[in-house]
């Protein structure tokens, strides 16, 4: 093997084995008591998955986007809570490591992510903008003679906000620049005030942790990554988001159709040689399955390829388009397959304490379509398809 | 050419700013231009100037300023 098939060999193998004997036991628990999987990220620090994506010259592992794929997807099969937070801190290191601009104070800012398996979170979505992530009302102030500068954000949830060491904020570049001029932050914890509004108790994805928040920031200007925020999301945020949260929701649903498979089996070796309705049911499951994990994985390989070979495509219209129908329709599929191994387990799987039990997967899966809401993507691809040729 | 990017931009750009108040070199996205807008911005020129962009020309950094606009349609073989 080369030493990138090594590295990446390495990321999934440890993510799984993370997922199956440290988020697994406890993803009950997570999802019962909304509280943050604290386990499978101490030990997801221990093995340096946090820093997978710092290349190897900022001292991180250099792992390819394929292989941070691979190991949401292990995680999210076995605590969709679990999947998810690592898939958003990657995200956040995505943006970094492509946008900083060689040499700027984010290589060093990198090299600290990799020695002190920083987690970190986002703050992308404000009250009052509507749920656009391509416009703020919060800005930049203008720096002080120190090069101090601050600014002051509300947002309506932070992912695992009371657990995250610093934040990627998107903010107007400047007091009177217009609303999609943005440019985004990393303060750390300690640069910030983090004002919880509200509390955290929703129908899934409990274990994320992402209550609302005032944050306040004081901090030096070369914190704010070189690359404008337009160029960022184009190339790195939105697409590598819709990329890795896939995997997630795909994970979620694979559980959901093993959970659903384990039932038929079972029911099979009380009852051999009779007919098992649900046995038919499960194999039409397969094929709902089937097409989620073609789109997901199609789309992962475009990624690698574009971003790999020809990243200027990343910001074409057509392009883009791509990446947001992946979401929307992965958004969709997953619940439909969790919906279907409910159908196929029956009583069982809606009980929450048998081995088919499937309420949870049902339920982060439904986080999906309000991940940045259906309803606004297809907003901005009903005007990119007036424009675009081959989509 | 430019005069008649100004004015399809002054029709569906919907600036924060007169367009004429700006350089032909100047951030159209930076003046207040949505993404919204700037698709129809796109359409509009494709009308005005009876062209088709290719995919490779419809993204944000073609079409932030009056200039790069300017450029792709003379790449789409609109004389100069």
């Amino acid at each position: 093997m080369t030493i990138t098939a090594e590295v990446d060999a390495a990321v999934v193998g440890s993510a799984r084995r993370i997922a199956d004997e440290v988020a697994a036991p406890v993803a009950e628990e997570v999802d019962r008591e909304a509280r943050f999987p604290a386990e499978a990220v101490a030990a997801l620090r221990e093995e340096r998955a946090l820093s997978a994506l710092v290349p190897v010259e900022l001292g991180g592992a250099g792992a390819s986007l394929d292989a941070v794929a691979g190991a949401c997807f292990e995680l999210g099969r076995r605590c969709g809570a679990s999947g998810m937070v690592f898939a958003m801190h990657q995200i956040q290191v995505a943006c970094m490591v492509n946008h900083r601009g060689e040499g700027s104070w984010f290589d060093d800012y990198l090299r600290e992510v990799v020695a002190e398996q920083r987690l970190i979170a986002s703050i992308t979505s404000e009250v009052g903008t509507g749920g656009d992530m391509g416009k703020s009302i919060a800005a930049v102030s203008e720096p002080d003679a120190a090069g101090t500068a601050s600014f002051e954000k509300q947002a309506p949830t932070v992912s695992y906000g009371p657990h995250a060491d610093a934040f990627l904020t998107t903010v107007r570049r400047a007091p009177d620049a217009e609303p999609g001029d943005q440019v985004a932050v990393l303060t750390r914890r300690e640069q910030m005030e983090m004002d919880q509004q509200g509390t955290w108790d929703p129908l899934g994805m409990r274990g994320t942790c992402s209550p609302g928040f005032v944050a306040k920031a004081t901090f030096p200007v070369e914190q704010i990554v070189p690359e404008r925020f337009s160029t960022i999301s184009a190339e790195t945020m939105t697409p590598v988001s819709h990329v890795l949260w896939s995997q997630v929701w795909l994970g979620i649903a694979t559980d959901a159709f093993d959970r659903a498979r384990a039932f038929v089996k079972a029911a099979a070796k009380r009852k051999p040689g009779e007919p098992l309705p649900a046995a038919i049911r499960l194999s039409e499951l397969m094929s709902q399955l089937s097409l989620l994990r073609a789109e997901v994985g199609l789309a992962l390989r475009e990624y690698c390829e574009l971003h790999a070979n020809d990243r200027a495509r990343l910001s074409e219209m057509a392009t883009i388009l791509r990446f947001n129908n992946l979401k929307i329709a992965a958004s969709e599929q997953a619940p439909t397959v969790c919906q279907e191994a409910l159908g196929v387990c029956g009583i069982v799987g809606y009980k929450n304490d048998t081995p088919f039990s499937v309420g949870r997967h049902l339920r982060d899966s439904m986080s999906a379509r309000l991940m940045v809401a259906n309803e606004r993507i297809h907003a901005t691809d009903a005007s990119l398809l007036l424009i675009a040729k081959e989509v | 050419m430019k005069e008649q990017i100004r004015e399809v931009i002054r029709e569906h750009g919907r600036l924060a700013v007169d367009v004429d108040t700006l350089a032909d070199d100047a951030d159209l996205y930076q003046a207040g231009m949505t993404s919204h807008a700037s698709v129809n911005v796109m359409i509009a020129l494709e009308d005005s100037f009876d062209i088709e962009f290719l995919d490779s020309m419809l993204k944000r950094s073609v079409f932030e300023s009056v200039d790069s606009i300017a450029a792709a349609l003379t790449e789409v073989g609109v004389p100069a």
